[in-house]
């Protein structure tokens, strides 16, 4: 997008203009995506998608949409994360605020797992 | 010598000739062995070798072999589900306790292997106790992973394993050595039910000193041995359990969390897993996950859901005989 290609003719200057506006907006941009929402769908003793990748400061909610109970437990201290048990239709949030790979699994059915990937 | 025994439905059905139909029960199956509530299943183990009986059809509590020890099994009653395929969980419940008192003769005991409830809430405890309590037995109870949802496990332990704070804990029946476990907690990611190093401690020290000759019976609510590993059915530590066991001339393990029927044996140790008296699951990998059977026929719930006798039989066979070498 950004050309880096001298045309003849042309100042180098108003070249410097278009890279520092687009900069700008990439900044504005990447502001919007920190407050930014992900989902993550259980279904059939699945977490979809097992592994996600967000910006620091999302909120990933999960949504149970098995017929079972599950729960969502960070699996590498479960005390940092541990939803209540989710029956059908129910949902948990959680901000992830430091970068980092959380991978998580269900309490109950310890073999589901998924991972967040926190940038 | 004395075995505890259960008897089996003379028509239990391979894994390999389910069909996918009916809960995965072959028709001729289901013709040879159900009574309500699909099952009495009682085992005879005789000089190490399982003979099987009907119950439910012919063969009656009555006719069981008197003066030794019976017991009842009940399993996986998740009050608290209501999907397909059963809205009524305490229903079912009640019939399988139905079952029980038409079935028990003079049982001394019943337990029961866990997911007494769907969501460890309060109601659900009461309303299964309840129930439970109409089968007039004396109710041993072990915790499934469903019942230990909050405060890990408290308000299960309180209120079924009184006395066993952490859910495990033995006694002695008519000279057979009961054990129950709980395999369903400090669950970790990837794996499979879990004993711990504390519970498998006390474990190896309460069987110490006891004689080889004194039947064992071993209940929990997870499958001790791996039935399939990719749907989380077996303990991670089971095999150090089961060493522990495997000195004794009869032992009896008695599982649930399956939602059907297994059984094996493995030198004196007879393994079996009850169907629960809620919803069936899928046989082993034959279905994209565990959970409940949704596509049951109307009418056909109740052909997948049972209760279990275990009797005792002192038996007119060869006596159990363990050898052990000197370098032992």
């Amino acid at each position: 997008m950004l050309s880096s290609v001298r045309r003849p003719g042309r100042s180098h200057w108003r070249g410097s203009l278009l890279v520092a506006v687009v900069l700008l907006s990439a900044g504005g941009f990447l502001r919007t995506v920190n407050a930014q929402e992900a989902a993550i769908s259980i279904d059939n003793f699945t977490f979809k998608p097992a592994e996600i990748t967000v910006w620091a400061g999302t909120r990933v909610t999960w949504t149970n949409r098995d017929d079972i109970p599950h729960l969502v437990v960070d699996a590498k201290d479960p005390g940092a994360m541990k939803s209540p048990p989710l029956d059908t239709g129910d949902k948990f949030a959680f901000l992830f605020a430091k970068p980092g790979t959380y991978p998580y699994f269900c309490a109950l059915h310890p073999h589901m797992q998924g991972t967040v990937v926190v940038k | 010598m004395v075995y505890p025994a259960i008897i089996e439905c003379e028509r239990e059905t391979p894994m390999s000739e389910m069909s996918e139909n009916g809960g995965g029960y072959g028709r001729r199956g289901l013709l040879k062995c159900m009574a309500w509530a699909g099952t009495g299943v009682v085992w005879t183990v005789s000089g190490g070798v399982p003979r099987s009986a009907v119950l439910g059809g012919s063969a009656r509590a009555a006719e069981m072999p008197s003066g030794e020890l019976t017991f009842m099994q009940i399993s996986d009653s998740h009050i608290g589900f209501a999907n397909a395929p059963n809205m009524d969980t305490p229903g079912t419940l009640r019939e399988a306790i139905a079952e029980v008192n038409r079935l028990k003769g003079n049982a001394s005991l019943m337990i029961h292997t866990g997911d007494v409830s769907h969501l460890s809430r309060a109601q659900q405890f009461d309303t299964a106790e309840q129930i439970i309590r109409g089968a007039g037995l004396d109710t041993h109870y072990v915790p499934g992973e469903h019942d230990v949802l909050d405060e890990n496990g408290k308000a299960f332990f309180e209120r079924f394993t009184k006395g066993a704070s952490k859910g495990y804990y033995s006694f002695d029946q008519q000279g057979v050595h009961f054990i129950g476990l709980n395999n369903v907690q400090d669950l970790k990611a990837g794996g499979l039910g879990n004993l711990g190093h504390e519970q498998l401690e006390w474990l190896e020290d309460d069987l110490k000193g006891r004689s080889a000759s004194q039947p064992i019976v071993v209940f929990a609510h997870v499958p001790l041995w791996t039935v399939y590993a990719e749907w989380g059915w077996g303990t991670d530590d089971g095999a150090q359990a089961l060493s522990y066991l495997k000195r004794f001339g009869s032992v009896t393990v008695l599982n649930g969390h399956i939602h059907q029927i297994l059984q094996k044996m493995e030198g004196h140790v007879a393994f079996h897993t009850a169907r629960s008296t809620a919803f069936p699951q899928p046989a082993p990998g034959t279905a994209p996950s565990p959970g409940p059977m949704k596509s049951v026929p109307p009418g056909q719930l109740r052909s997948l859901l049972g209760v279990t006798s275990v009797a005792q039989v002192r038996t007119h066979s060869p006596l159990a005989i363990v050898d052990t070498t000197l370098s032992a």
